[in-house]
């Protein structure tokens, strides 16, 4: 790592992580030298969600005097999602120009047969030109400039506001590609051209020239966005930087992210992974499986041994697929607005239809009149009917909720209304703890090993019934669970991954020439990561292989332990051989000694580490007591019966206090449930642990 | 329906939940540590927990390739007939652990080469249910690599075959047997590394189904198949119920059986009477002599598929079949023994499908759905490499699916019975000596209607090596179009062209051919068809006519034809070569 010392880029002052999601736009500010800080939630406005973005800021004090703010959106994911991107056009090669519409040859659903698939590039605005590069890099046929220039003209003519370039094995040599994106840019009206050996030099045509077609497609709406943002921050007067997270939860400057927009599919989700695994590691938790209960999804992560594992690619929707490392985060349809209602086979389902945040649950009196999981929380007395979260409605509606599970639940199973409510609840208890046994499970990794620590407005509620469920260690609530993903803004790192598709065999390899490859791609992700310019206490360059024996087609990433320095990395053969082994032993249990090694894959990534955050910042302060944060007692109904439960005001519960269940802790931006037969301590750290009694 | 044990509907959703995870675990537990990539990345395989005493199918997972979900029950029933037969010799008894392998096709199997482990799950000393897993392992001997020979006569030609044999006794693996699977194949290491991962997969199943019955006990559990099996079966009798009593027949062929150029008839009577369901299967073709028969067993597994497309909200269990009477007699080609040839068992198993989809859509015109592409296409090309070496290309192809009542078809879809997904062009490339001129759409291939089927595809491949290699081809639909319902129209024809004395050439058979010659810079083209249309061609909205000549997947002249329209220019007005 280099060794940058304390010099700051500017002097320390305030950081602001925001967070936009669908329903609200959560900030957290932090003053890094007097170690304040300062919450806020507002709610979000669809479509021009700048607004919430400069109100929300505003309720924190002067725009101008903030040092930096980094962003965490969903604006990408949403473009992508509701395909609201702009019309563009993709150039690519002679009888290849339906790879995006074709597919790996999948279908949507195992069973039954319907469901069609349109692609963000129509037919006739993806063209074709005469040009031919073969699998070894060698040229059949060079690309023509002026053919490229003529495709250009014609997009241009059909109103495209953006276009890929995707030539077959172009990451193999990308010198066609290079051709074509020069004479293409000579007479594009913007800047929205990218080429895929740009953004993704890797084998595999369908994944590259998705990613590529969905990054030009985002291309226009996020550069606007920002652009927007920019202009409203400057109207403020604001100087200071603005910096975006990237799905592989590190920031990156507000120019890579107008270039490469696809890499903020998942940039608030990836953010709360990161304050997770922050509060966990310094909790001295260093194996997490962290749980966002939203409107209409329950996303899951985990993280071993204080790491986040990263996905080298992920489907948004059917045949939308975005190939790039991100964190890596499994979702099932389980949130507070999922509909619970009985099958014609006489089950109770809950989801995957959701309610979402418009019209959202019953008790919201949005118009929706189906029950949801959310509705069920506030029949069992577990929300606070009274002070929803948010503050956007003054209250919840009890009886219409109970209305709702009565008709929809209770009577086609011949239980009572508050039976039927705890019934969603614990088939919703049984989904989530499906998704926590997949992602550890299945994986190789004990769950008995693991806290839970859940985050988002509902995780909360959840997460005793979920300990219990999965035979979990403990659960770890963070202080701020409702704005977790605004404070991991705060506290990521900056980050920049490079791919390159290489193809070599381990027995014939140069390592020199390797060793040249890697240095040259190590000081491009490092020179990306410099120029963003936030305060940072070093870099460090990873290298990563994507290797498999000769003859499998699925590779394994292989981490290398080497360093860049001194303008070598000194990789080796035996390095590499030693590197895979290790790996490949560990995925499968069983080597096959004899059998040729390829490398299919370089992967480097520059890390700039920020100055740490203090945690300890956001405990309770000193001074309060146990009986000070009571806040009386309420009904609450837990295992078939109501029970006389304790209400305490979660923010003034003093470190080291002890509750026993059943318990609910209240804070503005989240209600934790302490089910009875578990104890809830406060850690030095303000964090509540619950465990079993 | 049997009365089973109360349990509350909540219990009975966590387990069914956390019994469906088992076998999933146990599905992707094999996809990792499998070696062979029909495995691995197309997961041809699939797990699940089965009746201790019939071997019905408890539970299934979400994730395994559909046609083995209907086949295991037979696999596990096969293995309970050994069982008791062995006992009755006086053989030793089954201990825990114990654990046998087999592969016969018409003993609860498939084609040869998938291997099927089936094991008991012993509780107090007694069984509690049996586990089992199959996949799909690469070589398994046989005159042509990887199997699907089109001109095999004889199962002998086509692979080795296992009746169930005990390969786990006593906790100790069976070394003879594994010698002799490994002196049969081409590919012996691939097939052993295969073999672990189901191995892996049994184990981690028996564990997890221990700790389930551990946490809820036994008698809730058994309680809960009861239960859930009855309301599969209460769920298709509602579902069957609901159509109109009657008999709806359908008839399609296969275009030959690979050895003489004769179709093959197809022949489905479905009667619905009240609740129950009868597919009768007698008046088709009797068995051929080419590999297009299949086994009794495979039959029911293929038709099982085709309700559960169509009925999608009934769980994968033996109470989907109670209400269903199936007649398949051994006087056709569905219900053939040893050693009739049945390695193209993938081609019938899609016209059986499509029958059950042609009957019923007489029934349920409002949910009726038009045939898919309906065939597999087998290809591979083989040959030397220039710097030493063979190699063998082998993919399975995607065509379209059929227009619905919800919309058009999906372009470039799998067929019903797979999951699979297909390698890109650039790992065909850069693993063989082969260019791919083409990989595209194919315009006019799907059949016209108010909702349209989705298209097939043309790939044209050139091989780059300097000597002499070898096309093989085993495919259908090249006599027979995929159909269309409710007044829609049939798909394009699957289309083989190989080049041949510098003009193109085409199977005598149609879809079938062994070892064509192609010298470098030769090429052969697969088109294949499109789904059938759904809906009368004349009800389509003139903007998706339009659309569709806009963006090429329907020329003009072929639009006029299928719906009357005169010959549009759109290209022109939208500035489009």
């Amino acid at each position: 790592m280099d060794d940058l010392g304390t010099r700051p880029a500017r002097e320390a002052k305030s950081i602001v992580g925001v967070d936009v999601g669908g329903t609200f736009t959560d900030l957290f500010f932090c003053d890094e030298a007097t170690g304040e800080f300062r919450t806020a939630k507002v709610p979000s406005q669809r479509g021009s969600e700048e607004h919430g973005f400069i109100d929300g800021l505003k309720t924190l004090g002067p725009i101008a005097s903030l040092g930096s703010i980094v962003h965490g959106t969903t604006v990408g994911t949403n473009a992508l999602l509701e395909r609201k991107g702009a019309r563009i056009g993709l150039i690519t090669t002679k009888g290849f120009r339906d790879v995006l519409e074709m597919r790996r040859r999948d279908r949507p659903k195992t069973w039954g047969l319907w469901g069609e698939f349109l692609p963000v590039v129509d037919r006739d605005l993806r063209l074709e030109i005469d040009e031919r590069t073969l699998a070894d890099g060698a040229i059949r046929k060079a690309a023509d400039a002026r053919d490229a220039a003529e495709a250009a003209r014609r997009l241009i003519e059909m109103g495209a506001e953006a276009v890929a370039i995707v030539f077959i094995n172009s990451y193999a040599n990308p010198s066609n590609e290079r051709i074509a994106a020069e004479a293409v840019r000579a007479i594009w009206p913007n800047g929205h051209v990218i080429a895929s050996s740009e953004l993704l030099p890797e084998i595999r045509e369908f994944e590259r020239t998705s990613t590529t077609a969905l990054n030009a497609y985002l291309q226009p709406v996020v550069g606007r966005y920002l652009g927007r943002l920019q202009d409203a921050l400057a109207d403020e007067s604001f100087a200071g930087a603005f910096h975006i997270v990237q799905s592989n939860g590190g920031v990156m400057s507000t120019q890579t992210a107008s270039r490469m927009p696809v890499r903020t599919a998942l940039s608030g989700p990836a953010a709360g992974v990161i304050a997770a695994a922050s509060i966990a590691a310094a909790a001295g938790y260093p194996n997490i499986i962290t749980g966002d209960l939203g409107g209409t999804s329950f996303d899951v992560s985990l993280i071993a041994g204080g790491a986040a594992s990263l996905a080298a690619q992920t489907t948004i929707d059917f045949g939308m697929v975005i190939r790039t490392p991100m964190i890596e985060i499994s979702t099932i349809g389980a949130g507070g607005g999922s509909i619970a209602h009985v099958d014609r086979g006489g089950l109770l389902q809950v989801g995957p239809e959701s309610a979402g945040s418009v019209p959202g649950p019953v008790c919201y009196g949005g118009g929706n009149d189906r029950p949801t999981l959310t509705d069920a929380n506030v029949v069992l007395g577990r929300i606070n009917a009274e002070r929803p979260i948010g503050g956007k409605l003054a209250r919840l509606d009890v009886d219409a909720a109970r209305a709702a599970i009565g008709r929809a639940v209770a009577a086609p199973l011949g239980l009572d209304p508050m039976q039927a409510a705890e019934a969603i609840v614990r088939i919703a208890n049984a989904r989530m703890a499906g998704a926590i046994r997949l992602i550890s499970i299945e994986r190789g990794y004990d769950p008995g090993t693991f806290a839970f620590m859940p985050f988002g407005g509902g995780g909360a509620l959840h997460a005793g019934a979920l300990l219990t469920e999965v035979g979990l260690r403990s659960a770890l609530v963070p202080c701020f669970p409702g704005i977790t993903s605004a404070l991991g803004c705060v506290i990521a790192d900056v980050r920049h991954d490079q791919v390159a598709t290489i193809n070599l065999l381990v027995a014939e390899l140069d390592a020199r020439a390797l060793d040249r490859r890697m240095v040259d791609a190590g000081n491009s992700v490092r020179a990306t990561v410099q120029a963003a310019g936030l305060p940072l206490t070093g870099i460090e360059v990873r290298y990563e292989l994507d290797m498999h024996y000769v003859g499998q087609t699925h590779a394994i990433s292989v981490p290398l332990p080497v360093t860049l320095a001194d303008g070598t990395t000194g990789v080796s053969q035996a390095i590499i051989q030693k590197a895979f082994d290790a790996a490949y032993s560990t995925k499968f249990s069983r080597l096959l000694p004899g059998m040729a090694v390829k490398i299919v894959s370089l992967r480097s990534a520059a890390i700039g580490y920020r100055p740490p955050f203090d945690l300890s910042v956001l405990a309770p302060r000193p001074g309060g007591t146990l009986e000070a944060a009571a806040r009386g007692v309420r009904p609450v109904w837990f295992d078939g019966r109501w029970h006389e439960t304790a209400i305490y005001s979660r923010r003034d519960m003093p470190i080291g206090a002890t509750v026993r269940g059943p318990a609910i802790l209240e804070q503005p931006d989240a209600t934790t449930v302490v089910d009875p037969g578990l104890v809830a301590r406060v850690d030095s750290l303000g964090n509540v642990v619950i465990e079993t009694a | 329906m049997t009365a089973p044990a109360p349990l509350d509907a909540v219990t009975l959703s966590v387990l069914k939940g956390r019994l469906e995870q088992i076998a999933d675990e146990m599905d992707a537990t094999l996809y990792r540590s499998a070696f062979n990539p029909i495995i691995a990345e197309a997961r041809d395989a699939c797990h699940g927990l089965y009746h201790a005493e019939t071997g019905a199918t408890l539970v299934q997972g979400t994730t395994g390739l559909p046609i083995f979900v209907g086949a295991m029950a037979f696999a596990v029933k096969a293995v309970i007939d050994k069982v008791n037969a062995d006992e009755g010799r006086g053989a030793a008894a089954l201990q825990p652990g114990d654990t046998f392998l087999f592969n016969d096709p018409y003993d609860g199997g498939t084609h040869l080469n998938d291997f099927r482990l089936v094991r008991p799950v012993y509780r107090d000393g007694r069984i509690f249910c049996w586990i089992a897993s199959v996949g799909h392992w690469l070589d398994i001997g046989g005159n042509v690599p990887g199997g699907f020979n089109a001109r095999a006569e004889e199962s002998y030609q086509e692979g080795v075959r296992f009746p169930p044999v005990k390969l786990v006794s006593n906790g100790v693996l069976n070394e003879d047997i594994l010698a002799i699977l490994a002196a049969n194949s081409r590919t012996a290491q691939s097939n052993y590394g295969d073999l672990n991962g189901q191995l892996n997969a049994l184990a981690l199943g028996e564990q997890r189904l221990a700790a389930l019955l551990d946490d809820y006990g036994d008698e809730v559990v058994t309680a809960a198949f009861e239960t859930l099996t009855a309301r599969s079966e209460a769920l298709m009798r509602a579902n069957i119920a609901a159509l109109p009593d009657g008999r709806y027949s359908f008839d399609d062929y296969l275009d030959n059986d690979g050895i003489t150029d004769t179709p093959l008839l197809i022949a489905l009577d479905l009667t619905i009477e009240g609740d129950r369901m009868t597919l009768d299967f007698s008046r088709s073709a009797p068995p051929c002599a080419g590999p297009l028969n299949i086994a009794l067993s495979t039959s029911v597994a293929c038709c099982y598929v085709a309700l559960k497309h169509v009925f999608t909200d009934v769980p994968a269990n033996a109470g989907c079949l109670a209400p269903i009477t199936f007649i398949i007699p051994d006087t056709t080609l569905l219900a053939v023994k040893a050693p009739k040839p049945v390695g193209g068992y993938t081609e019938t198993i899609l016209r059986v499908i499509g029958t059950v989809f042609g009957a019923l859509a007489q029934a349920w015109p409002e949910r009726a759905t038009a045939a898919p592409f309906g065939t597999i296409n087998a290809l591979s090309i083989a040959g030397a490499r220039d710097h030493g070496g063979r190699y063998v290309m082998f993919s399975f192809f995607g065509g379209g699916l059929g227009g619905n009542p919800e919309g058009d078809g999906l372009n470039h879809g799998n067929n019903p019975i797979s999951m699979a997904t297909m390698p890109p062009a650039e790992i065909f490339e850069a693993s063989y000596p082969v260019l791919f001129r083409q990989w595209a759409l194919r315009p006019d291939s799907a059949g016209a209607g108010e909702h349209r089927g989705g298209l097939g595809a043309i790939y044209e491949i050139e091989v780059l090596n300097g000597g002499v290699s070898a096309a093989f081809l085993l495919g259908e639909r090249g006599r027979f179009a995929p159909f269309g319902v409710n007044g829609g129209k049939s798909a394009a024809l699957n289309r083989f062209v190989f080049e041949k004395d510098g003009a193109e050439a085409t199977p005598p058979l149609a879809s079938k051919i062994t070892d064509v010659a192609l010298r470098q810079g030769e090429s052969v083209r697969l088109e294949t068809p499109g789904g059938g249309g759904w809906g009368d061609p004349s009800a389509r909205k003139r903007e998706a006519i339009e659309r569709d000549i806009r963006l090429g997947y329907v020329t003009s002249e072929q639009a006029a034809k299928d719906y009357g329209l005169p010959q549009l220019d759109l290209t022109a007005s939208r500035k489009v070569a």
